[in-house]
């Protein structure tokens, strides 16, 4: 084969490649803008006002901005007539769940995370550890939802049904009134979700350890500080920005689940929010999975647009995440 | 902390010609004697007996492998972070067990600093750098913590390139900065010896010269084992040379001896550059 061939047929396998990559990217965005477009033209219908929409933009009249945005639809709680509709409750459910598990599930995943990179022996014991956690990670989470289901709603009967609750701490009107069992309540709900992240939030919290270089554990050491000491004022400051990044990605998780709540049976109507930390509640991903599920097209409306809040919210959960990536981030070594 | 530092008390004096590693009536600070150890079941330190004098430059020299800074690491205890590592013998500092098992290796390290291949600053800034160590030890007036952070920096003859910065990041420094700068962090918790594994291996040729100048400097106060691949190095800076080859002692004395008139085959073939 002469030389000239043998380049041309190296550009055209180059370009050949690159157009494949090409291709594949563009499908892959391609398919995220429709999803986006689609889900945005179905919700526009609740989400928006569109007479404002038709003053501002037409007429200019800038005094019928705020009214853009159909507000009630944040802040009225379900009904059955679609107009009447708002995610209010669902909002309010996911904030005070989502709150709970990450108060529960960052202490006990870093301090794990901590445990294990920085203390525990490397022995066959931490490897079948470290083993479990990684599998426990890919777990679909509606398997935690049945552990959630017997341990937290239940407690495994201890307490008599989770209708008929036996035991109660605090004046009813408290917001830390808790009865056991928990029934369907934020704290059964937090802690599910807990049991969701946790084992994201240990393995990303351990990568962020582990990518602090030795040679600052060994300096802090040398001069005599004691491990304890090097783990908290050398290892975790400066391993403490990666771990907040994977700590957010996992909670971006746990506002989008609905599964595990599902199985714990947590209502649908609502028309309160939850008083207290045993008090009955419900969450946007459910709320969402309700109205899809509906046969008339009003509440497909609905479901679209309480999706493109709920992706309002993660995308700003991202966002931190990223920013907190690049920004705050300082060389290590 | 200051006033338990070694005061100004011997001037450095020209290396006793003596071809012991111990030459008669000075204070040994670190007394191996029969030392012996091991990587799991790999013998890396055979027998070992050598005395470290105080205040002086003792340098450990050898082809790669050959236990040199095994033995470093040993004097404070930082093979413990190495997983089946262990040892036997003799190793004293002060007359105190260095090996035994109940030792507190934490007060073990404040007596004993040591400074790294690379330097390895803490991403904090220049003051908190220096202050980190004597903070864990003891609760400090922030005034004499001040005093104590530029005590520190002048020692280690870092002072006037930083004064004007010392909230800066210290991963702004020069990498020769940088390395003096963990020599004042090593010095600031008062410790009597100074350990230094390579510690211009990974310098230019100036910021080498400064090192090995406070190297001299510093053996006035300090007693110092420098771990060198640097043979101008170890003759520069050291006024006792202990040669290792193959997890043996082969021969230890004053350095112009060493480099001069080595008694042992071996340590002349190191020394003029036939091997290693």
């Amino acid at each position: 084969m002469s030389a000239l061939s043998m380049r041309t047929r190296r550009i055209v396998k180059n370009r050949a490649f690159l157009a494949l990559c090409l291709l594949s990217t563009s499908v892959t965005i391609l398919i995220l803008a429709l999803l986006i477009m689609s889900i945005m033209l179905q919700g526009s219908h609740f989400l928006f006002n569109s007479e404002a929409i038709n003053a501002v933009f037409a007429h200019g009249e800038l005094s019928q901005l705020t009214k853009v945005i159909r507000w009630e639809f944040l802040t009225n709680f379900a009904s059955r007539f679609p107009q009447k509709a708002g995610i209010y409750a669902a909002v309010i459910g996911s904030i005070w769940v989502c709150a709970i598990c990450a108060l529960l599930a960052l202490p006990l995943g870093i301090g794990t995370a901590i445990y294990l990179e920085e203390f525990a022996p490397k022995n066959r014991l931490t490897a079948l550890i470290d083993f479990n956690i990684r599998n426990l990670a890919g777990v679909p989470s509606i398997v935690y939802g049945i552990l959630g289901l017997t341990a937290f709603t239940r407690m495994f009967g201890f307490f008599g049904s989770d209708k008929n609750s036996a035991l109660s701490f605090g004046p009813e009107d408290a917001w830390w009134h808790i009865q056991l069992p928990f029934g369907q309540g934020l704290l059964a709900g937090g802690l599910t979700l807990m049991l969701v992240v946790l084992p994201i939030v240990i393995i990303s919290s351990r990568e962020a350890l582990r990518a602090v270089p030795a040679s600052l554990r060994q300096a802090s050491l040398a001069i005599g500080a004691t491990p304890w000491q090097t783990a908290s004022f050398i290892t975790l400051p400066a391993a403490i920005p990666s771990i907040l990044t994977g700590a957010i990605l996992a909670m971006s998780r746990a506002m989008g689940e609905a599964a595990p709540l599902l199985v714990l049976g947590i209502p649908v109507f609502i028309a309160n929010t939850p008083d207290n930390l045993t008090d009955n509640f419900t969450v946007l991903p459910f709320q969402i999975f309700n109205w899809a599920g509906r046969p008339q097209e009003s509440f497909h409306q609905l479901a679209a647009s309480a999706i493109v809040v709920l992706l309002v919210v993660l995308i700003c959960f991202n966002g931190v995440a990223v920013y907190l990536r690049h920004k705050l981030r300082r060389p290590m070594a | 902390m200051p006033d338990t530092q070694p005061t100004l008390s011997k001037p450095a004096t020209a290396a006793p010609a003596t071809s012991s590693a111990q030459p008669s009536g000075e204070k040994i600070t670190i007394r191996a004697h029969d030392f012996n150890a091991w990587y799991g079941a790999y013998h890396a330190l055979q027998n070992i007996t050598l005395n470290i004098p105080s205040q002086r430059v003792t340098s450990l020299i050898g082809p790669s492998g050959c236990g040199k800074s095994t033995f470093l690491r040993w004097i404070n205890r930082m093979n413990d972070l190495v997983p089946n590592a262990r040892a036997q013998g003799t190793l004293q500092l002060d007359q105190d067990d260095v090996l035994e098992r109940n030792f507190d290796v934490v007060e073990l390290r404040r007596r004993v600093g040591m400074v790294f291949q690379k330097p390895n600053p803490f991403p904090k800034s220049i003051y908190e750098n220096i202050a980190f160590g004597p903070r864990l030890h003891k609760r400090f007036q922030r005034s004499d913590l001040d005093a104590l952070v530029e005590q520190s920096l002048r020692a280690a003859a870092i002072w006037d390139e930083v004064k004007d910065r010392l909230h800066n990041s210290a991963l702004g420094l020069s990498g020769g900065q940088q390395q003096r700068l963990c020599i004042a962090r090593a010095i600031a918790v008062g410790p009597e010896v100074l350990l230094m594994d390579e510690p211009c291996s990974a310098l230019d040729p100036r910021s080498t010269a400064s090192v090995e100048a406070l190297i001299r400097e510093l053996r006035q106060t300090f007693t110092i084992v420098v771990v060198t691949h640097n043979m101008q190095q170890a003759a520069r800076v050291s006024d006792l040379t202990a040669f290792f080859f193959e997890g043996k002692l082969i021969e230890a004395g004053a350095t112009d001896g060493i480099f001069t008139n080595p008694k042992n085959k071996q340590t002349e073939d190191y020394v003029t550059g036939r091997f290693g």
